[in-house]
């Protein structure tokens, strides 16, 4: 069967794993992690210069570095880059490269539609950011508050691009999640069964469910202002009858999971390192992970808490009160059992050790500001406050950011086969919680003291002159770390010191096999008969230790490159650009096309005629595929599969 | 596949799977817990507005309820279509399969017929537009988003008709079929709430 190709496509697979091509085809899940992460942490560099420049706008009173027009635009496009195209895709990319290792896959259930995931990533990020390029970046915050954004009070197209830009990587996510939830329920190795299963990648699993059931609502919401923009809807035109309030509704019933889906994948990180560097199995593995996806459920019943100062009423008020407080419970179980985690361990401080322990720390501050906010008459104080600016700060870079650069110097080895410096690697830490502290700390200060979010500039006699100047000092300290840390990656890419296996005495499945990854994972199937498997073979008794399973005469069968992922995202993204563009003059966008207005037909048709090509040519080329051998000397060990077993 | 394999039922070794359950069948049932998501959203929006307006439109001047009770029985009766499609695909008999895809596809198109013709006779004798009103707005996009699942259940059906003629189809993928089915069975199950919520409910 080796030699036979399943496949009905019109033209020649790539077959090419090296190069341009290569890359432009891959359907490997390691290689579209390292996509991910690459992108990500651009991005993360772009939206941290966004900030940069709206704290050094700050930093002394009646500054006029930028404009307000600018301004506006900045922390829009540094918090809509932040969220979608830094964090979001920084989870994505360890959930990628991690998660079918964890779950010992060879892939994921459809390397395709991973691919996809992607390259409709770049598109919505490149069509956030080319906003820029048209003078018509968006200036109306990363929520986009109704009725800011009506044609009305907008007439140029920057709330278009976010629209589309948030869509296209609404697509991404989505696709992504569809796979990762299959991957994991039905991909799993013999005996790892869910209880079974590495935290993180339960994590990914919360997470993914989160995105399947938030991102509708904020794509219908996206759709309905486009809707409002371009064909004359009144869903959140005032004047024609619509209720702005509906939007904020809509966008909170997405943008609360969404803080789910920002900290979950950075506490499945953390619940991974804690007992590596405390050589000590997780405290408490089932609560940590109920409590995970007791976080994921009720994080669909608080949306209203952002709301609190809307006058929703008595009852709904409490309900989500309540609701909200309720949601510490499970999020202070994980706590108690991190730290039940390192209680009595042999702790090792190395940097994502350091990493850790600050998340906790970090993580916790923005926890109990949080509890703060639940409580309406004190959030009546806080709301729009440079308070909120701190809580959410302290959970997003204390939080997510932290857990995701702990990820980073944690799995780097396994990603490269190279190690980091560690030396170096605590300096950038301890740089990065130093400057993270002084630039967000005060804000809890000026807030109290009525600082309001979103000011440009404020007068010199308010009080918050010494606090915005040392902000904005540790805002640079933070900054000038974190690109420490890329330039650490990118150094220790090239220079790094070969790693071996497991550098860590690590606990999980992806450190059973070598590092880098071979493009098949695993050369066996293994056979999983512990939770933290690879200790229990180096340390456990011997009924706890791996079994293998040799892949058979036939090898082992590996799914082809395809051009269409790339072809559909591209046709996703010229029709994007047709919506944003409808209605406007051609020389904006086309001035090659003579003088008429950029109708649906102009870019909108025929993008959508190369996705569905796109689609067609995907489905009849089929999913493909080879066999491999992999070397012997990974089989040593390993038993011969019993007749008829499949793959 | 080794030769005991090949032998074996290539639909059945789908099945090994930690949950029983084919991949693609399972990505398309997280893909229809989404949907719930994306009909809930649009179905909510039209009810909000209908409670803050109750007054503004009255529908029951605009619908021709009996219209669109038949292409509802029509859409319901192509659900019926569908499963016995899949039986017969089930039962690897590719003519009483393809014309049961046939049936369906055509009852996909009656209800799609339904639609336009509804659609267009709002337009030109009711004044009732995307614009005229929130009304307008919300039933608009609501049948019409539900419209455009439709219209890609058909043209993804009479994909399959198409290429269960060429000599690539195999049983293999029946399991194709059954996926598709699941889909339009959804349509067709979110038509019934729609019907409901913003149809009958006005002639409480």
């Amino acid at each position: 069967m080796s030699t036979e190709q399943v496949t009905y496509g019109t033209w020649k697979r790539p077959l090419k794993k090296t190069g341009l091509v290569g890359f432009l085809t891959t359907v490997d899940h390691k290689k579209i992690g390292i996509a991910y992460a690459i992108g990500a942490l651009f991005f993360l560099l772009v939206g941290g210069v966004e900030a940069l420049i709206i704290r050094l706008q700050l930093m002394t009173p009646e500054n006029n570095l930028i404009s307000a027009q600018t301004y506006n635009q900045m922390f829009t496009m540094h918090g809509t880059t932040m969220v979608f195209l830094a964090v979001m895709p920084l989870s994505a990319a360890f959930f990628n490269f991690i998660m079918p290792l964890q779950v010992g896959a060879r892939d994921v259930a459809f390397p395709r539609l991973n691919a996809l995931g992607l390259w409709c990533f770049l598109a919505g990020g490149i069509i956030v950011n080319l906003s820029w390029f048209f003078q018509a970046a968006p200036d109306i915050g990363w929520f986009g508050y109704a009725p800011l954004t009506a044609r009305q009070f907008d007439p140029d197209i920057g709330t278009d691009f976010w629209i589309i830009g948030l869509q296209i990587l609404g697509i991404a996510s989505l696709a992504g999640s569809f796979n990762f939830i299959t991957t994991i329920l039905n991909m799993r190795a013999p005996g790892l069964s869910m209880m079974r299963l590495p935290v993180f990648t339960w994590m990914t699993l919360v997470t993914s469910f989160l995105i399947i059931l938030a991102f509708p609502p904020i794509t219908i919401a996206l759709a309905e202002l486009m809707f409002d923009r371009h064909f004359g809807t009144h869903f959140f035109d005032v004047p024609g009858g619509g209720k702005p309030i509906l939007w904020q509704h809509l966008f909170w019933i997405f943008g609360h999971p969404e803080v789910y889906i920002l900290i979950l994948p950075a506490m499945g990180i953390i619940s991974e390192v804690l007992p590596v560097f405390s050589r000590k199995p997780l405290f408490g593995y089932p609560l940590v992970v109920f409590s995970g996806a007791v976080i994921g459920f009720l994080g669909f019943a608080v949306w209203s808490h952002h709301m609190f100062t809307t006058g929703l009423g008595i009852v709904a008020t409490s309900a989500f009160a309540f609701l909200t407080m309720l949601i510490s419970i499970p999020t202070g179980v994980k706590i108690f059992n991190w730290i039940g985690t390192l209680w009595g361990g042999q702790i090792r401080f190395t940097t994502p050790m350091l990493f850790a322990l600050g998340f906790i720390w970090m993580f916790m501050l923005g926890g109990f500001t949080g509890i703060m906010h639940s409580s309406p008459p004190v959030d009546a104080q806080q709301q729009d406050s440079y308070f909120v600016i701190a809580h959410f700060h302290y959970v997003l870079i204390g939080g997510s950011i932290f857990a995701l650069l702990c990820g980073i110097y944690f799995w780097f080895p396994k990603v490269t086969g190279k190690l980091m410096n560690d030396n170096v690697g605590k300096v950038f830490f301890y740089t990065i919680f130093i400057g993270f502290n002084l630039a967000f700390f005060p804000m809890h200060i000026l807030g109290m003291s009525g600082m309001p979010r979103r000011t440009h500039t404020y007068k010199a006699e308010m009080g918050w002159n010494d606090a915005n100047f040392w902000s904005t000092i540790g805002a640079l300290i933070l900054g000038l770390g974190i690109a420490a840390v890329v330039l650490q990656v990118i150094y220790s890419c090239f220079k790094g010191k070969p790693s071996g296996e497991n550098p860590w005495d690590a606990r999980t499945l992806e450190w059973e096999t070598s590092s880098p990854p071979k493009e098949y994972n695993f050369g066996f199937t293994p056979v999983i008969n512990a939770r933290d498997q690879v200790w229990e073979n180096k340390y456990g008794p011997d009924e706890k230790k791996m079994g293998k399973i040799a892949p058979g005469a036939h090898g082992i069968h590996m799914p082809d490159q395809s051009w269409w992922p790339l072809v559909v995202s591209i046709g996703l993204f010229i029709a994007g650009m047709g919506v944003i563009f409808h209605g406007q003059p051609m020389e904006r966008l086309l001035p090659f096309l003579g003088q008429s207005d950029i109708s649906l037909f102009h870019m909108l048709v025929p993008g959508l005629v190369v996705t569905l090509f796109g689609i067609y040519m995907w489905a009849l080329e089929g999913p493909g595929g080879y066999h491999l051998h992999p070397d012997p000397e990974e089989l040593v060990g390993a038993v011969e599969p019993e007749e008829g077993s499949g793959h | 596949m080794s030769d005991a394999a090949a032998h074996a039922d290539p639909l059945e070794e789908l099945k090994k799977t930690n949950t029983g359950v084919e991949h693609k069948k399972m990505a398309m049932w997280a893909f229809l817990a989404s949907d719930c998501m994306f009909f809930g959203t649009l179905i909510s929006t039209h009810l909000i507005y209908r409670k803050i307006y109750p007054t503004v439109v009255d529908p029951t001047d605009i619908f021709s309820i009996e219209l669109t009770g038949f292409s509802s029985f029509i859409l319901l009766m192509s659900s019926f279509l569908m499963a016995l499609t899949v039986s017969s695909a089930h039962k690897k008999n590719i003519k009483s399969m393809r014309w049961f895809l046939f049936g369906t596809i055509v009852f996909g198109l009656i209800f799609l017929g339904g639609q336009v013709y509804e659609f267009s006779h709002f337009v030109h004798h009711k004044e009732l537009t995307l614009s005229s009103s929130v009304f307008g707005s919300t039933f608009y996009v609501l049948t019409g988003t539900h419209g455009v699942h439709v219209a890609l259940g058909v043209l993804w059906l009479a994909s399959w008709l198409i290429f269960s003629f060429t000599k690539k189809f195999n049983w293999v993928h029946s399991l194709d079929i059954e996926t598709a089915g699941l889909y339009w069975h959804f349509v067709d199950i979110v038509w019934i709430v729609i019907f409901t919520a913003v149809y009958l409910v006005e002639y409480l």
